[in-house]
């Protein structure tokens, strides 16, 4: 029935469920982007090299390496937001949350959050706050909806920029330094229930990060990238149980391989 | 505002002492408590004709607002155009609008049209520059973020572009006020039969300077309340451009 799938897509399911398809949710291949110049004649700046990645459904993969590496550059790739130089990326539709949470200033956080569902088609000012009301109390933002993002403290606007992210309905998150301007408490209580949330609802995740604790913490595989062109480096599978606390000595063992594996 | 007054009270007094200290002719500069004097004597005259500068004014502002806003939407838009029209609309406004004032009052007659034509005319352009700086400053991580959500170019720009537009062609009709008032008192010297301007017209030749001075003042209350009306449209169309802070720096 062509018709009622096509109806669900416009309801306001609050978190609608991932396409459920054959094969790994994301594939890269021989991936590889380069800026153009910027100055006549200067040479083009090269972020990604040759870098093969596949990633398994409802799979958290965490991507780190220095700053400037490239990262940002790669989920805008998988996100489709540029169109790579060399080699192939293919998958489900991948949504990006940036670093910033860039809320826009003009709507209060229920509008924020419900703004992917306002922006689908036949989507409408009023379901998208229904929808994204729906899962307000679940991310600690209830009495919070009519906030401007300015009222709002640095880990709220964080999460009301998640709940965006989700509610735009694609399967695979891209979530960029998603605790990146975050002080050093909120981060750790941040990570720990960004954990939580994804424990609860699965989903295929990359994760791009400088931080390798964060990584150890989240993922299920922490690959390690080189320095700017990015290039797969080190690939390291996590297979421990969740909730993970940072001090487990099996996570430490498997932090030092990645940051020997990042040359720190 | 205390202190508006009070300079206004002390610059008022200076008027004064000059222009009785028989410096100057009357009929050259009329000292304060003449032109207060007019302002009294004149009161139907003057109300009627402020009335009618006023809806020439105010229609011509609103016009600018929205004429300017337009056209930096769609300047912004289509950079090949704004690189085209840009210089141009630079050059238009060295124009002296009494030079196409007469022209203006030909094509168009001598009704509310041609003077809203020059009013919006000599305004729009500050609308325009400010609009055009307010869209310049939009984050490109935030267009990015709203294609990634998918975003049409039509929602691009109802739930980005306008609402960031907004503030900046707010901004842009408050400096436009003052040059709004000056473009209808030229707009009234070129063909009217009533306003402000007209009332300054006909006052000067008859030696009536007083009450071409009280028709000044009002032009200057004029361009005070509607520049305090854009800034009350301010705060209810774009409350999240201002930003209520108890700090002020020592």
């Amino acid at each position: 029935m062509p018709a009622k799938g096509a109806m669900d897509r416009q309801q306001t399911a609050p978190l609608p469920a991932p396409d459920t398809q054959t094969g790994p949710a994301l594939s890269l291949e021989g991936v590889g982007f380069a800026y153009p110049p910027a100055r006549r004649g200067a040479a083009p700046v090269e972020a990604v090299a040759d870098v093969s990645l596949v990633v398994e459904r409802e799979q958290i993969v965490a991507l780190v390496g220095p700053s400037g590496c490239g990262k940002s550059t790669l989920l805008e790739l998988v996100c489709g937001l540029r169109a790579p130089s060399a080699g192939s990326v293919s998958g489900d539709p991948a949504v990006l949350m940036p670093q910033r949470d860039l809320l826009l200033p003009w709507f209060d956080a229920l509008d924020n959050a419900g703004l992917a569902l306002r922006l689908r088609p036949g989507g409408s000012r009023a379901a998208a706050r229904a929808g994204a009301q729906a899962t307000f109390a679940d991310f600690g933002l209830t009495g919070f909806e009519r906030s401007r993002p300015h009222e709002l403290s640095g880990g709220m606007r964080q999460r009301v920029a998640f709940l965006r992210t989700l509610l735009s309905g694609k399967p695979v998150l891209c979530l960029d330094e998603p605790f990146g301007a975050l002080d050093a408490l909120t981060r750790a209580e941040m990570r720990d229930w960004l954990g939580a949330a994804l424990l609860r609802d699965p989903r295929t995740t990359l994760l791009v990060t400088h931080d390798v604790e964060e990584a150890c913490v989240l993922a299920d595989r922490v690959v390690v990238l080189s320095p700017r062109p990015a290039r797969v480096l080190a690939s390291i599978d996590v297979p421990l149980p969740r909730p993970r606390r940072a001090t487990d000595p099996q996570l430490l063992a498997l932090r030092e391989r990645a940051l020997e594996a990042l040359g720190a | 505002m205390i202190w508006t007054l009070l300079i206004l009270a002390g610059l008022l007094g200076g008027w004064e002492l000059y222009a009785r200290a028989g410096n100057v002719d009357d009929f050259l500069l009329p000292a304060p408590t003449q032109v207060g004097q007019a302002l009294w004597d004149d009161r139907g005259l003057l109300a009627h004709n402020l009335r009618v500068t006023a809806l020439e004014v105010a229609p011509g502002i609103v016009c600018a607002l929205l004429v300017g806003l337009l056209l930096a939407l769609a300047l912004h838009r289509w950079p090949p155009v704004r690189r085209a029209v840009y210089p141009l609309l630079v050059g238009s406004q060295a124009v002296p609008i009494v030079i196409v004032a007469p022209l203006l009052i030909v094509w168009f007659g001598f009704g509310i049209g041609p003077k809203l034509a020059i009013i919006a005319l000599v305004s729009f352009f500050p609308v325009v520059v400010t609009t055009l700086d307010a869209l310049a400053r939009i984050d490109p991580d935030q267009h990015r973020l709203l294609a990634t959500l998918d975003a049409t170019s039509a929602q691009r720009l109802r739930h980005l572009e306008l609402p960031a537009a907004l503030p900046g062609a707010l901004s842009g009709a408050k400096i436009a006020v003052a040059v709004a008032v000056i473009g209808a008192v030229f707009a009234e010297y070129a063909g009217s039969s009533a306003g402000l301007g007209n009332v300054i017209l006909q006052a000067i030749p008859q030696l009536e300077t007083a009450r071409a001075y009280a028709a000044v003042t009002l032009l200057a209350a004029l361009a005070i309340a509607l520049f305090l009306l854009l800034t009350l449209a301010e705060r209810l169309l774009v409350p999240w451009a201002r930003r209520d802070t108890d700090w002020r720096p020592r």
